[in-house]
């Protein structure tokens, strides 16, 4: 039955609390200690996500949207099982990808070759696997020139050129994308979008995140509308769109 | 289907240990890399550091304070060397997980890998060091024996896991107390004296010998001694050593697993 699900969230919810009294270190602690221990007492919980239920068809790409601070960015933590909820439960089938945000786990200091290799271990696949992609990774981003060279001599469009190429060659079940794209140039947004689809057409399964309707309308079979850590509908892009336009009006 | 499957196969066992071992390796190459890239002295400058200092205490004890110990530039080379594993590891522990901020934040992976890869990389430090070691047992009339075939195995292992405890300790706690670094840089000073170093064990008037079995990297600084210095090893100490391992790789294990969870939160 759990056959054409990849992505099943019940019940979901995680708080943080606010205004942890070992943040600021031990020396505040010690000093602080009587407002410490009534502040840790009087700490309120932050809801970033409250009761989120949804389910991912294998092969469906669904969009996250909603303002900032709506809650997108920790279901995509929850799905990438780098965050645990609170409460309810997150299941996922298949091997995760997340496409790293600008510079994350890239080493400034290694060549964009020794990167790849270390992304994509880090990314869940062997040395020998990474290496029998590694070509084409090199051939997507277009980066022949500057494969040897540091990455801090990059610019971030190419970082991300990198980033995007490493992700989407290692064959992931299911492909996390936290609004990254706006870095590259128009050409090389174009080529992602087509590789995105190629995705679609493969069956992986994609988790979109964007404030760009534009993209998202033309990529996703489904929109999931966020707000103050609230699921507050989801379903057929235009539809959701449309929705989402007139509460950003309205606010 | 067929996700399924490969699912369940990338969660094979063997492919799972090949795919530790990879991680280990790779992240072990990027702490080389990113360390030796820079400074074409790389190797020059991990002795240099134990080198100058023996040749400071030698200066200062045997020369000004005269203290009797025979062979004493060999006898602080034994301590220094694996003391420097002892501090760098305390010291780099503080950015094993902070340093990687946007990696915990981001992908899911065995966050202990990145401890074991920065312990094993002071490890191989450590090893590189040996020939400066043996150079100095040459010139003083010594020679490596036959125990070394199983002591220094043995030794390396007890202190990779030690440190690995140590490291997993400090770095998680690291990352809830910012300022631990500044304790931790006191603490080290303060157990370096506390270890015989640049005095020996048996200088240590007997109302004080328990500190030797107190100290948690004591016993295993004597150890090593007794084999680059003494030549035969202590059971005793050796013990020592193996348990104070074991209660740090505990601690630091502990400690770890409680708050692996919210690493992504915090950092």
């Amino acid at each position: 039955m759990y056959n054409d699900v990849a992505i099943r969230l019940r019940g979901v919810s995680k708080c943080y609390h606010l205004g942890s009294p070992v943040g600021e270190g031990i020396k505040h602690l010690i000093l602080h200690l009587p407002s410490q221990i009534k502040s840790l007492r009087q700490r309120r919980p932050f809801h970033a996500l409250t009761d989120v239920s949804f389910d991912v068809r294998r092969g469906e790409c669904v969009s996250l949207i909603g303002r900032n601070g709506a809650g997108k960015s920790t279901t995509l933590s929850l799905i990438a099982g780098v965050l645990r909820p609170s409460e309810g439960k997150v299941e996922t089938y298949g091997r995760i990808c997340p496409l790293l945000e600008l510079g994350a786990g890239f080493n400034h200091q290694l060549t964009g070759r020794e990167n790849i290799l270390l992304n994509g271990v880090l990314l869940g696949l062997t040395r020998r696997e990474v290496r029998q992609r590694t070509a084409q990774i090199i051939e997507f981003s277009e980066l022949h020139d500057f494969i040897d060279a540091p990455l801090r001599t990059y610019s971030s469009g190419m970082v991300v050129r990198l980033g995007f190429s490493v992700a989407v060659h290692l064959d992931p079940d299911i492909l996390l994308i936290d609004e990254v794209l706006a870095v590259g140039d128009a050409r090389f947004r174009t080529k992602c979008f087509e590789r995105m689809e190629h995705f679609r057409r493969r069956g992986t399964t994609m988790i979109f995140v964007s404030h760009d309707t534009g993209s998202v309308s033309r990529i996703s079979d489904r929109v999931a509308l966020f707000d103050s850590g609230r699921l507050v509908d989801i379903g057929e892009p235009g539809r959701i769109i449309d929705a989402y336009q007139q509460r950003s009006l309205a606010a | 289907m067929a996700i399924l499957s490969t699912f369940a196969a990338t969660q094979t066992r063997s492919r799972a240990l090949v795919y530790y071992r990879d991680l280990v390796l790779v992240l072990l190459a990027k702490e080389f890399k990113v360390r030796y890239k820079n400074t074409f002295m790389g190797y020059a400058w991990s002795v240099l550091h134990p080198l100058v200092l023996a040749l400071i205490f030698s200066l200062f004890f045997s020369v000004f304070v005269r203290l009797q110990v025979p062979d004493y530039t060999l006898y602080l080379m034994a301590g220094l060397f694996p003391w420097q594993w002892v501090s760098n590891t305390c010291f780099g522990a503080n950015g094993y997980f902070l340093s990687n901020a946007s990696l915990i934040k981001k992908v899911r992976f065995q966050r202990w890998m990145l401890v074991l890869s920065g312990v094993l990389n002071e490890a191989i430090h450590f090893v590189c060091s040996l020939p400066v070691v043996i150079g100095f047992m040459l010139y003083y009339g010594k020679t490596p024996e036959w125990n070394w075939l199983w002591a220094v195995p043995l030794l390396l292992g007890i202190q990779v896991v030690m440190m690995t405890g140590v490291g997993l300790f400090i770095g998680t706690c690291n990352l809830f107390f910012r300022d631990l670094e500044r304790l931790v840089s006191l603490l080290v000073q303060l157990l370096f004296y506390l270890t015989p170093i640049v005095y020996t064990a048996d200088m240590i008037p007997p109302g004080y010998t328990w500190l030797l079995y107190a100290n948690p990297f004591a016993a295993l600084i004597v150890c090593w001694q007794d084999l680059f210095y003494a030549g035969a090893l202590s059971p005793a100490f050796v013990a020592t050593a193996a348990a104070w391992s074991a209660v740090w790789a505990l601690m630091g294990g502990c400690v770890y697993a409680c708050k692996v969870w919210r690493f992504a939160e915090i950092v």
